[in-house]
């Protein structure tokens, strides 16, 4: 199912509407067990193998609330700034699906366990606060694929087939309050906000954060109003943007999609759409008027979450120090500017970065080759910067043959491209693909000979005093060694054997 | 014969001291039900090969000198909506045809630790929904004091087992009265335990708030042997209480009222009542009086309330409970035929699977859940439940216990209700209240209505943990009836 949308230009658009975004992630939780089970949660089992009666659903099996999980919650309440309650419920969200084995998810209504909070995130400059509604614990469901058919999705399909592995995996809801004013900012906002959000998570520990296994997942709101009011347009949920490129993209698309129906004078219809990867634009998913009653009830299976004030001062006190702080205090050990400290956070490299550091490198360098060279290449390949098959220690790693004259700036990128290549480490690479410096003298000597003969001319200008020609012979002879001459060293030689000093 | 006549409590004595052997024991239940039972069908699975085996290793483990429980090698006659790993577990439905569950449920294990000895699985109300056995989707359960009524329900095998003595003692569980009304009408022992008293881990799920396990025995004394053996905190169920078991058989044995203040529920007499019923139960307190015991009038006005609650509360808890039925992972499966969607397969399952009660239970949940009625029927059910909390917690600062007739009829003619689903749920008047607010309670057997010669039960309640007193009063009131009837009531049971 491919539809076309009309579109507005985006600087057209938004001189003519105002977005308010507004952001739901599904975090699942690290624990080692399940939410309700003593199931193993661990990615990439086969089928059907982490499951039990609980996560079943089987006649009179029972869920047990995971302390951890709860204990998870809090801490991130606290870290987004939220109240936490003193006394809520689990309760059942109705509806059937072949994934959800009790046809109920397990989930909070009406009392969830954070309120209020906030996250502030800084896009072009400036910090915008991003309001938290609630956060809220859940369990997953399973894994559908839907096989046969040409979308993958569940029409048209042949079959479908059930993995229950992830089905109760402990899930945590993060949902915003509508963010306004962002204006022209507010896919940067959207992105910013998921990517300070993941940070939050992984520097809490409480999730690995792979939005590529769906560890972390996205929906989307976007309404648009016209300039000058302040009515609310009515919204669209994105559902299941899977990377931070994507909810920049949703946002984006969303907008020029919307501005283009609304200056058309039509509707926009409030509804659920999914963002596909490859193109980036929406299709329609369900609208409010097919909208499922959930028949959310408190889930009489489990006791209420009662955590006393003490316990939850006592999480607040260990919390670890926070992402932005962290950014702050690692700016001003680094030395950097605000504006590279953004770009290095906009990037998600300051994680990378302070790795490559903590390997034993000067922070100017280990920037350098994460925000020039690999940032060039992740973008190339349309990636992000921390799935490139390449580690801080192997950067580091670079950075000291680098460093010790082993290498140089263009045999430093042919190792990187090595590494990234899959054709080993490092120094196998430099091994493999003979990328060491020249340093043999005889060789390079011989290298400068017949250079000095093959350029005569730029040699007696040089001999005649003009030293600033000894350039060109310098690439000669890095040119004649394939890169791998130390362009210092040759640069003497050069010198000597003409006879000139400098 | 002799050996199906006797209490548990003698049965495990006799195992224990070598008198006779846990297999003879067991094949003497078993000749029982293979005489009684084609005529009773308390029983939808009869596991002689595992009871046999089962029995033949508590001699061993006797043989051995191995030190064994108070009802070591005793039959129980298992109600089909625990899980057994061994045995079919049905609950009374279709959809669950033939499922074998891969796990104990928590009671199923605790009976096994205790050396007691399954014989089988008996009938019940699909999915414990009835108050007759009739919506059993494998046909009714017979009352042994007369075939052609109703042995009570849900747990109408139950009951029935016990009472035509294919078991000594049987499980049940008890929603709105499932354990009391069928013990009342068949002349027997039935208590509900305080709510989370016993597991509810591997119980298929009616109304989670509301489902309590609990014991059926022909006396008081055994009722309270196997309440201990199976119940306390289960870390598989979080409702479980962390508590210790009450002293229940130190109760039944005391079985002495002299001071105990006893309220008489004001509202649960007059129109509905059966005359035969309220002179028995009215006898039954001049009885408890007589003992030394003191008896008030109480009122607990929201009592009135109870049952539309109830009709509420359970349904909705049921109509999210039973949406795991949908032939996706385990049970009947209709229409897989390669037409269907996956949710055309799941409608038709559980079209197909579901008996009718279930279906209209389902429907009013669904209704009385649904977005802009929640607040008018769930919520307002809920207000309900916590008035009858504060009835109950206002009368025990008067008296120790309430009593009441535990059903306000004598058991009923198979299929006289069974198209008027109001006349039905109006069998569980006087039970419902305790499941509301999660008390103790118990029926103990006190005489025949005069009217139709059947047995009619007192209804004994008692405070949150307090179900000691249930037993306490109960072994009281028994063994001054059974000194005026010159022994158990059932004996006036005829023999089958």
């Amino acid at each position: 199912m491919t539809t076309t949308n009309t579109v507005m230009p985006y600087d057209e658009a938004l001189e003519r509407f105002e977005p308010v975004i507004g952001l739901e992630t599904h975090v699942e939780l690290g624990t080692t067990s399940k939410m309700f089970c003593g199931c193993p949660t661990t990615f990439g089992a086969p089928p059907n193998t982490h499951v039990c009666p609980v996560c079943l659903a089987l006649p009179g099996a029972l869920p047990v609330a995971n302390d951890k999980a709860i204990e998870s919650t809090i801490r991130i309440g606290l870290a987004l700034n939220c109240t936490i309650a003193e006394w809520c419920r689990f309760a059942r969200k109705n509806y059937f699906y072949p994934d959800m084995p009790k046809n109920y998810q397990i989930s909070q209504y009406d009392e969830p366990l954070c309120t209020n909070g906030y996250l502030d995130v800084e896009v072009d400059g400036r910090t915008v606060r991003v309001e938290i509604e609630r956060v809220h614990l859940e369990e997953d469901t399973g894994k559908s694929t839907h096989v046969g058919g040409a979308t993958g999705r569940i029409q048209g399909a042949d079959y479908s087939i059930v993995d229950y592995n992830r089905a109760g995996i402990p899930l945590v809801e993060i949902v915003t309050k509508p963010v306004e004013g962002t204006d022209r900012l507010a896919p940067e906002v959207a992105k910013a906000y998921v990517t300070e959000l993941r940070e939050v998570m992984r520097t809490l520990g409480v999730s690995d954060v792979r939005m590529e296994e769906g560890s972390l997942r996205c929906d989307v709101n976007v309404s648009l109003m016209p300039r000058g009011s302040t009515v609310w347009g009515t919204r669209t949920e994105t559902k299941n943007v899977n990377s931070l490129r994507s909810v920049e993209r949703a946002v984006h698309g969303e907008i020029e999609r919307q501005a283009a129906i609304l200056a058309d004078g039509g509707r926009i219809v409030q509804e659920t759409r999914h963002f596909h990867e490859d193109t980036g634009a929406t299709t329609p998913g369900r609208s409010k008027e097919e909208a499922q009653d959930y028949r959310y009830f408190p889930e009489p299976d489990l006791l209420p979450i009662a955590p006393t004030p003490e316990w939850v001062e006592e999480l607040r006190s260990e919390l670890p120090e926070l992402p932005t702080v962290r950014r702050r205090r690692l700016q001003a050990e680094w030395g950097v500017s605000d504006l590279d400290m953004t770009a290095m956070h906009n990037a998600d490299a300051v994680a990378l970065v302070e790795a490559t550091v903590l390997a034993g490198v000067p922070a100017a360098d280990a920037r350098k080759w994460w925000m020039g060279e690999l940032a060039r290449r992740a973008n190339e390949s349309g990636t992000s910067l921390a799935v490139l098959p390449i580690t801080p220690e192997q950067i580091a790693r670079v950075v000291q043959l680098v460093a010790s004259g082993a290498l140089n700036d263009k045999l430093a990128r042919q190792v990187l491209e090595g590494v990234l290549a899959g054709e080993g480490s490092p120094d196998e690479v430099v091994e493999a693909r003979g990328l060491r410096i020249v340093s043999d003298e005889g060789e390079l000597s011989s290298i400068i000979d017949k250079v000095l003969s093959a350029n005569a001319d730029a040699a007696d200008k040089v001999r005649s005093g003009k030293i600033a020609a000894v350039g060109a012979l310098v690439g000669g002879v890095m040119k004649a060694s394939r890169g791998k001459a130390d362009a210092g060293r040759a640069r003497e030689l050069i010198l000597e054997k003409l006879g000139v000093s400098e | 014969m002799s050996l199906t006549r006797n209490t548990a409590a003698e049965l495990g004595a006799l195992i224990a001291s070598g008198e006779v052997s846990a297999v003879e024991v067991t094949q003497a239940h078993l000749d029982r039900i293979a005489e009684v039972d084609p005529q009773v069908h308390a029983f939808l699975h009869v596991a002689a090969e595992s009871a046999l085996e089962q029995a033949r290793s508590i001699d061993a483990r006797r043989a051995a000198g191995e030190e064994l429980g108070p009802l070591a090698g005793v039959p129980i006659a298992h109600k089909d909506v625990f899980t057994t790993k061994d045995m079919p577990t049905t609950a009374g439905s279709k959809i669950l045809e033939g499922y074998r569950p891969p796990y104990d449920a928590t009671v199923t294990a605790r009976l096994r630790e205790a050396g007691l000895v399954i014989i089988g699985k008996t009938n019940l109300d699909e999915f414990a929904m009835g108050s007759s056995t009739e919506n059993s989707a494998y046909g009714p359960t017979h009352n042994p004091w007369d075939l052609d009524r109703i042995p009570g329900g849900s747990s109408g095998g139950s009951s029935a087992a016990v009472a035509s003595y294919q078991a000594p003692l049987s499980t049940g569980t008890d929603t709105g009265g499932s354990i009391r009304q069928p013990a009342a009408v068949t002349g027997i022992v039935g208590m509900k335990p305080t709510y989370g008293g016993s597991s509810r881990y591997g119980v298929i799920a009616f109304a989670s708030s509301l489902d309590t396990p609990g014991p059926f025995a022909r006396n008081v004394l055994d009722a309270a042997l196997l309440h201990e053996a199976f119940s306390g905190h289960d870390v598989m169920d979080t409702t479980s209480i962390h508590a210790e078991v009450p002293p229940v058989v130190e109760a039944a044995r005391r079985a002495d009222v002299s001071g105990l203040r006893v309220g008489v529920v004001k509202e649960f007499a007059g129109e509905g009542y059966q005359p035969g019923v309220l002179a028995r139960f009215r006898e039954a307190v001049d009885l408890l009086e007589s003992l030394g015991a003191k008896v008030v009038e109480v009122s607990c006005p929201s009592f009135t309330y109870a049952l539309p609650a109830y009709y509420l509360i359970a349904p909705s808890e049921c109509s999210s409970n039973l949406a795991r039925f949908d032939g996706m992972r385990y049970g009947l499966r209709v229409g897989d035929d390669g037409t269907h969607s996956a949710e055309e397969v799941m409608a038709l399952t559980r079209a197909a699977g579901f008996g009718p009660e279930v279906k209209r239970r389902i429907m009013l949940g669904t209704y009385a859940l649904s977005s802009g009625y929640y607040d008018a029927y769930y919520g307002s059910a809920q207000k309900v439940r916590t008035l009858i909390s504060r009835d109950f917690e206002a009368a025990f600062h008067q008296v120790d216990v309430l009593v009441s007739p535990t059903t306000p009829t004598t058991a009923f003619p198979i299929g006289e209700r069974a198209d008027d689903p109001m006349a039905m749920y109006l069998a569980d008047l006087c039970t419902i209240p305790a499941n509301l607010a999660g008390n103790a309670a118990i029926s103990v057997p006190c005489g025949l209505a005069e009217e139709d010669g059947l047995p009619v039960g007192l209804q004994i309640m008692a405070p949150v943990l307090g179900d000691e007193r249930c037993y306490r009063v109960g072994a009281a009131l028994e063994k001054a009836f059974e000194d005026r009837w010159g022994g158990p009531l059932l004996k006036e049971a005829p023999s089958l």
